[in-house]
């Protein structure tokens, strides 16, 4: 209100403060613009894999990735492995066992007396480097050192989609295909036989009753995996054990 | 769910790249997502959505370019399309493994403001 008639208008003061040249001006609105990244997705899952296989490589253990549709029998093959390798007596194993929940499969394990760790994914439909390093740390903590283990198994998760994206460090990836499942399976999912170093039939004691067609499978494998090495198993039988523990030791 | 870890680590990355360059909003985000690669896009996409609620990508865009798989011959050396997944060569038969693309889950831009 104006001091002199109180006619309502503000009086203007004589000085008015002056804009201090060093004030910032306001920002201007960010320009739209476009960034060129180029970055995997999964480039933390891949940096996590390498640490992992170099954390494999200094303590000499040899790391098999262990893939397949659920119900394969990935753990029974493990429990087969186990018993024949406490029958040597020279080879030390453990495993690292992923599952959407439970963890019977460590259990199972652990009672043919193989170091297991199990890792409950919940939501997660395969394992990440992430998780197997964790998995590693509990079972160092629990007092197996990996440097006194000559194979260390990580059964994924049951799953031919995507575990094949996820590197976990593995030395060699072993992907089984039971006779029960279909021979036209490795056509089906090829992303992951592509990435096999060796195929697995297993359940072979059952090929004759499920009328397997062995050469329909191996023809299948060969056409997607022709990289890999072919071996048939039986963990019911133990039909083929002796040959896959030479290939992975 | 693998869609939904693959979008986590999307939304990790690009808040990351966008706020480093002082963005205030990702208004779309481009992806390369190969015919291997083993992910659904509308599983992408509804994941997609989910995770960048409350974040300055919220209303963003995905665009996804899809990269065919292509093989290289192992004897002949000639590259051709692999759709199903089998390498086979269409001029001299041999089957080999040598995906030159088609596995691709990439980031290639964002666009801020
Ligand atoms: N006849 C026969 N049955 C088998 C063989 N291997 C596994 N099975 C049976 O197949 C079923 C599944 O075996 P698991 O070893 O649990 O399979 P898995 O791949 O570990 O299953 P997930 O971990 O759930 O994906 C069980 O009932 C096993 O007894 C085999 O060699 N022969
Ligand atoms: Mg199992
Ligand atoms: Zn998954
Ligand atoms: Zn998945
Ligand atoms: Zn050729």
């Amino acid at each position: 209100m104006c001091s002199h008639c109180s006619c309502g208008v503000a009086e203007v003061p004589r000085e008015l403060p002056q804009e201090v040249s060093s004030a910032s001006p306001p920002a201007p609105a960010p320009l739209p613009r476009t960034l060129a990244v180029t970055t995997s997705l999964l480039q933390r899952n891949d940096e996590l894999a390498a640490v992992n296989r170099q954390r494999f490589a200094a303590a000499g253990v040899r790391v098999v990735n262990l893939l397949s549709s659920p119900g394969s029998g990935k753990t029974a093959l493990l429990e087969q492995l186990a018993g024949r390798l406490q029958r040597r007596g020279d080879v030390a194993m453990a495993v690292v066992v992923g599952d959407l929940a439970t963890d019977n499969d460590a259990r199972r394990l652990a009672a043919t007396g193989t170091p297991a760790v199990q890792i409950t994914t919940g939501q997660a439909c395969h394992l990440e480097a992430a998780m197997v390093q964790r998995a590693v740390d509990e079972l160092e903590a629990r007092g197996q050192p990996l440097s006194e283990l000559a194979l260390l198994v990580i059964e994924n998760v049951g799953n031919l989609v995507c575990p094949a994206a996820y590197d976990l460090g593995e030395g060699l990836r072993l992907v089984l295909l039971s006779v029960t499942e279909g021979e036209d399976k490795p056509l089906k999912y090829p992303a992951m036989f592509h990435s096999a170093d060796v195929v697995l039939i297993a359940k072979s004691d059952l090929a004759e009753v499920v009328g397997f067609d062995r050469a329909a499978a191996r023809a299948a494998v060969a056409r997607v995996a022709p990289h890999a090495r072919l071996l048939e198993v039986s963990a019911r039988s133990g039909d083929g054990m002796e040959a896959l523990l030479e290939l992975l030791l | 769910m693998h869609e939904l870890s693959l979008m986590e680590a999307l939304r990790d990355l690009a808040l990351q790249q966008a706020e480093a360059e002082g963005a205030v909003r990702i208004a779309v985000m481009t992806l390369r997502v190969g015919s291997l690669a083993g992910v659904e896009i509308e599983a992408l996409r509804f994941a997609f959505a989910a995770v960048m609620a409350d974040t300055i990508a919220a209303a963003a865009v995905l665009r996804i370019e899809v990269v065919p798989a292509v093989c290289r011959c192992g004897g002949c050396g000639r590259r051709f399309a692999a759709l199903d997944g089998v390498c086979e060569c269409p001029s001299c038969g041999a089957i080999s493994r040598e995906l030159l693309q088609g596995r691709e889950l990439q980031l290639t831009s964002l666009e801020i403001a």
